[in-house]
């Protein structure tokens, strides 16, 4: 790793003397992009294959320009689906993709974008890599730039495919929406790259990063079911509000991406700033000393003690996040009378007749999907705990194997039920009514968060090395309910998530056969990650 | 004598990597077990198979007489292990990690027994408090830093005061005082006397080699996964050379063709009225210094200046080694050359 491979910022370092702040910028970001080759093609990939599978389907669905005019104006027309997905600004092929998928595109881009920058800045400076990195010929600015610049790298690539995967539905249209894309996920990178410089732990980056993504998808929600063209106050403060303003194949307007470049230049000057005036490894929220004795004393205990900041968060933001979509169910009653493909694909999402019911049985879903995520990250703290060497001189201390696994899946098994129940009280508050049938609703979906939970503990019990393939296996059942139904996707290919083969509820008809069935794979599955985990050797 | 620790023909394999390859080790019930080794040559992965971290692929491990990957957690009662890189929860802080592993420790549980005996402490369960808190003190550990701002040493000093505090009788420390500063280090050899003093047994990797000669029984010294020498020091250093430098009336005659002498190199001094005075110098097998010695004084003695072997030199030669054959005997010791 040397200066001379950088891209010397020539005049810049003459100036500054000798601290040359950008030296290495250039190791710094191919060394960035080799460490994330497989996740970020990936991330890269799977968002580019939403947006680009959507015109064909669409089409296979509502085949004629009359059909399509007809689903934008029931659309447009609603208040909860507005708050959805956004209002539809054009009823080609093209503009319906945007409506349809842009919004969340630009979320996960958001998403994707954040957790690279936090992972090249703060989490490398937790873990001590940074220390060495900053003591080679790196220029203090480099790691951040460099950051930046992998981020920028991943979202160019996905406006590129989108902008040019699209093109057959409009050249302009498709750049707009590429660009829009991908300039969602570079305003959130530079707000990762200020938060980042706030907490000294790279997880409580990720999460507070997360949650202000999560903010502004629901002020655009808000914003959107009180007006049909984008133009409240509340969407305009959200960048995924801005991301539908630059109706993309209706009209586009270009201007709006002014406002991402500003936002992106404005924070990006805020992160330097503030990562000037620290030091490494340091942060402005301090920290406070701990207790001189502790308490803690099983390994049940401990894990409860790492994971219970997480096992708050998802429930706030369960509760927080039923609580909006139940607020957007109480306007799909205004559909009622809507014309019969519109009543279709909502009814096929919620899978009955009752257009409210399938409303909340959508959300229901939808948060069971979300719990996936919660019931993986929990269980593959297992994971980050061994191949930290954490769990070495815990296991080589009186726990077994199973009683310190055992702590953390009580967490992630019990924390599934936990979160589900909240989701449900805050969609029962929000729709006001209905508490018993939705609650129960948010239960039926345990056994298919749990099965993907099991999933989690066999690949961990078998290896370590396989044990993110798990984020795989939730990534996988979350964009099946996404966009299966809007898709109609066969049903041989729904049935790979464990989600579709539960009963649509509230509304449908109970059945028990797939909850006993998926809670028994759970537990299988569970069983058996452990009992390969009790034979294996520990990382080491 | 009872034996704490003892392994025999250890095999153990990572994918195409041999890191154990028929290694062998016996520590005795109360004795200071130093284990040596170049980086790699499987210290600390035979300490993984000993704690039940890592399953042998041939071969048999016993501690405490009992099995290590069957009996894990009953074994791991009665003993406590120091990594050499220590990982703290960066939210909690060092008193509750301290207190943590005492508990784990005991699963709330007072007993004794066992090889090695111990103090008849008189405890229900966790650390005993008053040396908790006598260890923190003499090991200047601030407990309420969380383990995010610890140093490396200070990390280890969390560690060491939770295996030093536990009520076990076997200790485990691969290179434990890595980043202690020498007063620490000083702390640690006395506490580890003290534990000995105690009855425990104590299995001691390490790099230091100050500390291995001032703390040390018996060591034994591995290298690619198998044991090449092992024993007390003393027998250790008989098995291997001494440093010889003399000043001669007159040019060594016949030293250079003695069996066991070594690196032999012969100045001129300078001419005196009596003669050409030699100055020599080699190593010399130290079961042959008698034969050597003789031959020198043949040649008239002016000055000698005789090195007994350091536990460097000792080490260095078996690290330097290339392709050494295999253990000679059953017992896993070799014969020096």
């Amino acid at each position: 790793m040397t200066a001379t491979t950088a891209p010397a910022p020539g005049a810049f370092a003459a100036r500054a003397g000798g601290s040359r702040p950008l030296a290495g910028t250039g190791t710094l970001l191919r060394f960035a992009l080799r460490r994330d080759r497989v996740t970020m093609p990936l991330w890269v990939g799977v968002i580019a294959l939403m947006v680009l599978s959507l015109p064909a389907s669409l089409k296979s669905v509502y085949s004629t320009p009359a059909e399509r005019a007809d689903l934008a104006r029931q659309m447009l027309a609603n208040s909860s689906l507005r708050a959805t997905y956004g209002p539809v600004f054009g009823d080609s092929l093209g503009g319906l993709t945007a409506w349809r998928i842009g919004g969340y595109a630009g979320v996960l881009a958001a998403v994707m974008s954040l957790i690279v920058v936090v992972r090249h800045t703060r989490d490398e400076e937790e873990s001590g890599r940074q220390e060495l990195v900053s003591a080679a010929m790196v220029g203090r600015r480099a790691p951040l730039t460099a950051a930046l610049l992998a981020a920028l790298v991943a979202n160019g690539v996905l406006t590129v495919l989108v902008a040019g995967g699209l093109a057959g539905q409009g050249a302009s249209g498709a750049l707009a929406l590429g660009l829009a894309i991908g300039a969602t996920g570079m305003v959130f990178a530079t707000m990762a790259a200020i938060v980042a410089q706030f907490t000294q732990s790279a997880r409580l980056a990720k999460g507070l990063t997360g949650g202000l993504v999560g903010a502004a998808f629901v002020l655009r929600a808000a914003g959107d079911s009180a007006t049909d063209d984008g133009s409240s106050v509340l969407t305009w403060l959200s960048p995924v509000g801005w991301l539908e303003n630059v109706r993309a194949f209706a009209d586009e307007r270009w201007w709006v991406l002014l406002l991402f470049a500003a936002a992106v230049a404005a924070q990006g000057a805020v992160a330097y700033v503030l990562a000037g005036r620290r030091d490494m490894g340091m942060s402005f929220l301090p920290t406070r000393p701990g207790p001189a004795t502790g308490r803690l004393g099983t390994a049940g205990a401990l894990a409860w003690r790492l994971q219970r900041g997480a096992v708050l968060g998802w429930s706030l933001g369960f509760l927080a996040a039923g609580a909006a979509f139940g607020g957007i169910t109480k306007g799909a009653a205004d559909l009622v009378g809507g014309n019969a493909k519109t009543r279709e694909i909502i009814e096929r999402m919620g899978g009955q007749a009752g257009i409210t019911d399938a409303f909340l049985a959508t959300m229901v879903s939808m948060l069971g999907m979300v719990a996936a995520l919660y019931v993986v990250s929990s269980v593959l703290r297992l994971h980050g705990e061994e191949t930290s060497q954490r769990a070495e001189p815990l296991l080589a201390a009186a726990v077994g194997r199973l009683r310190w696994a055992g702590g953390h899946l009580v967490l992630a098994f019990g924390g599934t039920v936990l979160i589900m129940l909240l989701g449900g009280l805050g969609l029962a508050l929000g729709y006001g009514a209905e508490y018993g049938a939705v609650l129960g609703a948010c239960l039926v979906q345990v056994p298919a968060v749990w099965t993907l939970g099991g999933l989690a503990v066999l690949l961990y019990g078998l290896s370590p090395r396989i044990a993110p393939g798990a984020w795989a296996a939730a990534g996988l059942a979350l964009l099946l309910g996404w966009i299966g139904p809007a898709l109609d996707l066969p049903q041989p290919v729904m049935d790979l998530s464990p989600f579709g083969h539960l009963p649509r509820l509230p509304g449908g008809t109970m059945t028990w056969t797939p909850v006993v069935v998926l809670t028994a794979l759970a537990v299988a599955l569970t069983a058996a990650g452990l009992t390969a985990l009790r034979r294996r050797d520990l990382a080491t | 004598m009872t034996k704490a620790i003892s392994v025999a023909g250890l095999h153990k394999s990572f994918g195409r990597t041999h890191a154990l390859d028929g290694l062998d080790l016996e520590v005795a019930a109360g004795e200071v077990h130093g284990f040596l080794g170049p980086n790699g040559s499987g210290k600390s992965t035979t300490i993984r198979v000993l704690l039940g971290l890592l399953r042998a692929d041939a071969g048999t491990a016993r501690m405490l007489d009992m099995d290590p990957w069957a009996d894990a957690v009953e074994l791991h009662r009665r003993v406590a292990y120091v990594p050499g890189d220590v990982t703290l929860w960066r939210n909690l802080s060092g008193g509750e990690v301290i207190d943590l592993y005492g508990r784990l420790h005991d699963g709330g549980r007072s007993r004794r027994g066992g090889a090695g005996g111990g103090p008849g402490g008189g405890r229900t369960g966790g650390l005993d408090p008053a040396r908790r808190a006598d260890l923190i003190e003499r090991f200047e550990l601030d407990p309420t830093k969380k383990g995010r701002t610890y140093s490396k040493g200070n990390r280890q000093k969390v560690a060491l005061v939770a295996a030093f505090a536990s009520d076990v009788d076997v200790l485990i420390l691969d290179e434990p005082t890595s980043g202690l500063d020498p007063l620490m280090e000083e702390v640690f050899q006395s506490c580890v006397r003290e534990e000995r003093d105690r009855g425990r047994t104590i299995l001691l990797s390490s790099h230091i080699l100050s500390e291995v000669e001032e703390l040390c029984d018996r060591v034994s010294i591995i290298r690619g996964g198998r044991t090449v020498e092992s024993g007390t020091l003393a027998d250790l250093r008989h098995l291997t050379r001494t440093s010889v430098t003399a000043e001669l009336a007159g040019p060594p005659n016949g030293l250079a063709s003695l069996p066991g002498v070594h690196g032999l190199d012969v100045q001129e001094a300078g001419v005196r009225h009596d003669g050409v005075r030699c100055k020599v110098r080699f190593q010399a097998d130290t079961d042959r210094l008698d034969a050597v010695l003789r031959s020198l004084t043949d040649s008239g003695v002016r000055s000698l200046t005789s090195t007994p072997p350091t536990l460097e030199e000792l080490f260095l030669r078996h690290y330097q080694d290339e392709d050494r054959p295999g253990p000679a005997d059953g017992n896993g010791k070799t014969v020096a050359r």
